[in-house]
């Protein structure tokens, strides 16, 4: 016993597995159930028909009864095993059901008609996946609608953030003149300033613009990151003076410089802003929810939240269009994941 | 917040670079022209601004846009909030709106006995600020708890380390409404945790139904939702100390809790004070993801602060900018209040 124990707790020939290395593992096996275990649900749950998703107890994979088309009958029959009086199993389809007795008959013999008790009867069943669920969604959920929104919205954001966001970052860090220490000042100051504290006054200076529902409502507004701001400047802080002053003495105009020299130097941090733009934006509900009131505006957030709402919504279609709402950000972190977490951990911000 | 460190980032941009590089190089140097032409022309419609404005004066040009943006949106408004605060009626121009001195304040703070929100005018504002006090003092205990827990293991030497950290940080790219659902699907009456219960001998919950279940799982999903983010800061953190430390420590014959007491947690203390700083400001704005989740429910049960201004103000028949610009000042307060507490402990530790 001891030996199977050695061997087992044996890592690579050399140190033996430790009790807090154990513990550890187990922690992290553990942790990463917790994180996944509800998606996985989740998604398990998107391809399950009305009836199974009520079932209870719940069962992991979606099944479906099988059916079987049998001659002298239109439409597919469902399958059931049936125990017989006689203790004998037969797998009979069923013609109908009256009350409490079902009519079956054997696919092989379609001739003669089986009454049996229900109680005698289970359902064929075998595991399917189905994507009617996803089907009805999209035509219920107006989800391509939904999305151009949101990918409208993500894409201009972002391009707009990065763009006036490393202007001022390329001012700041490289220029000196007079108001420099005051605008740097506010925009640390407001970093801390959240949106849901000056809600009202921003969606005044939104109605009077005109951005009541108007996707423009939503990008703008919070396209001059702090953030940004700050992360991009502490970037290029680092990058040379001499190489802009060699490109002024070659004639350089400052736009150029700033497109030619310093945007490509300051690629990863960037990079960085980028990724946590895209998740701010597909991911932002609050702002969004006060701007558009016209549903073929909404976003996919706005969307996904108001038709959880709606009263003879089912559950099918909403899971499956939540599946729907997590896939692209999925994507984009399986692709990114080294990026994201690098660039969390060295600017600590979200 | 500390600055990126230029090193690593390059060394991961060219990484990035040379295995996407094969695919993307014909769309590439397509958009390097395309990249070249859009320099010229920004170059020939600029260069007589600068030749008037100067090398100096091209500065309040670039950071022209930016500063726009920010002060219509982001300054004004806040200025505004003060004038919306004072103001009342139901319209929303401020030109419509009468000047009522400190009505709207009052309003809120009318109050028999301030610990009994029964006896308050505007209970649900007290109700919602009562919520959000416990709930803040929740979340951020256990979500600093589990994601300390969380960078310990991941900085130890595990097989998968990668891996680990992508699952653990996975739920942080989920936006608000989506993790609602998911633990929503869940906690139902006939959901997986009922069915759990069940199997193992128990009686069904109705998770949602009840205000005190209601309020625990409000905490449960955030912490779920936000762990991995506080994790990954936490363990650039703990990767900063310098192993030497643990191996000196480990001659002179300390254990683990030892070293960790000794070594890791005073370490580790400006790191967690970030974490610390970030979790509470955002747990006192808590709102989208348990708006979706109970929509505030059962009764006022998860009604928070920022729900309650959202309501106030655009919700209900009666828009009442007035009273919501109130609260939010009231919730401007508090988030004043914990930044000077920042500040101030900030500058005793000398870790900002």
């Amino acid at each position: 016993m001891r030996m199977v124990l050695d061997y087992l707790t044996n890592t690579r020939g050399r140190k033996r597995l430790s009790f807090s290395d154990a513990l550890t593992y187990l922690y992290l096996l553990l942790g990463t159930l917790m994180m996944f275990g509800p998606i996985v649900w989740l998604v398990a749950s998107s391809f399950k028909p009305q009836a199974e998703l009520y079932r209870f107890p719940p069962r992991f994979f979606p099944y479906r009864q099988e059916t079987v088309i049998v001659p002298g009958y239109d439409d597919p029959l469902d399958l059931y095993n049936v125990t017989m009086d006689d203790g004998t199993i037969l797998q009979l389809a069923q013609v109908r059901r009256v009350g409490i007795e079902a009519q079956m008959v054997d696919p092989v013999t379609p001739g003669e008609i089986v009454r049996v008790n229900i109680n005698q009867r289970t359902p064929v069943e075998s595991v399917y996946f189905g994507l009617e669920n996803y089907a009805e969604g999209v035509t219920r959920f107006n989800f391509w609608v939904y999305l151009r929104n949101s990918i409208v919205v993500t894409a201009l954001a972002t391009f707009l953030t990065l763009l006036i966001n490393s202007m001022a970052a390329f001012a700041l860090s490289k220029y000196q003149f007079r108001g420099k220490d005051s605008i740097l000042l506010l925009t640390i100051g407001t970093l801390m300033v959240p949106l849901s504290v000056i809600l009202i006054p921003v969606f005044l200076v939104i109605t009077q613009i005109g951005w009541n529902n108007n996707l423009l409502g939503v990008i703008v507004p919070a396209a001059a990151t702090p953030t940004g701001v700050f992360l991009l400047r502490q970037y290029m802080l680092t990058i040379p003076d001499e190489l802009i002053d060699s490109a002024r003495i070659d004639g350089a105009s400052e736009w150029r410089i700033y497109l030619q020299i310093i945007l490509p130097l300051a690629r990863p941090a960037l990079a960085v802003l980028a990724i946590f733009s895209i998740m701010w934006r597909w991911n932002d509900f609050l702002w969004p929810l006060v701007v558009l009131s016209r549903s073929e505006l909404f976003t996919l957030q706005v969307g996904l939240n108001s038709f959880q709402g709606e009263l003879n919504v089912q559950w099918n279609l909403i899971l499956a269009m939540t599946v729907l709402t997590l896939l692209p950000i999925t994507f984009v972190f399986a692709f990114l994941q080294r990026y994201i977490t690098s660039g969390i951990a060295t600017t600590g911000m979200k | 917040m500390t600055s990126t460190s230029p090193p690593t980032e390059s060394k991961q941009d060219k990484r990035t670079d040379s295995s996407l590089g094969g695919l993307f190089k014909p769309i590439g140097g397509l958009f390097a022209a395309l990249y070249r032409g859009i320099i010229n022309v920004v170059d020939f419609v600029m260069h007589p601004l600068q030749d008037r404005l100067g090398v100096r004066g091209m500065a309040y040009v670039f950071v022209l846009p930016n500063l726009l943006i920010f002060g219509i949106f982001i300054v004004f408004p806040m200025l505004l909030n003060f004038y919306y605060a004072f103001t009342g009626g139901t319209r929303l121009f401020p030109q419509d709106r009468p000047f009522v001195g400190t009505e709207n304040l009052e309003t809120l703070f009318t109050c028999g006995n301030f610990f009994d929100p029964n006896t308050c005018r505007t209970d649900i504002f007290w109700r919602a600020v009562m919520n959000t006090g416990g709930y803040v003092v929740a979340q951020v205990i256990f979500l600093i708890l589990l994601s300390l827990l969380s960078a310990l293991s991941l900085n130890r030497k595990v097989v998968g380390r990668g891996f680990f950290r992508s699952a653990f940080f996975y739920p942080v790219l989920l936006s608000p409404v989506v993790v609602a659902l998911i633990w929503k699907w869940i906690l139902q009456q006939d959901g997986l945790l009922n069915g759990l219960i069940v199997a193992l001998g128990g009686e069904r919950v109705g998770f949602l139904l009840n205000a005190q279940w209601a309020q625990v799982w409000a905490v449960v999903i955030s912490v779920w939702a936000q762990m991995g983010f506080y994790t990954l800061i936490l363990l650039a953190g703990l990767q900063a100390i310098p192993a030497e430390l643990y191996e000196a420590a480990s001659i002179d014959g300390a254990n683990l809790w030892q070293s960790f007491r000794r070594i890791t947690l005073p370490l580790l203390m400006p790191t967690m004070f970030v974490v610390i700083v970030l979790s509470l400001i955002r747990a006192v704005q808590v709102f989208d993801q348990v708006f979706a989740f109970t929509g505030g429910g059962p009764g006022t049960a998860t009604t928070y602060m920022v729900q309650f201004i959202y309501e106030t103000g655009f919700s209900n028949q009666t828009n009442q900018y007035g009273l919501a610009a109130a609260a939010s000042l009231v919730m401007a307060f508090f988030l004043l209040l914990l930044t000077a507490i920042q500040l101030r402990l900030g500058r005793r530790s000398d870790v900002t």
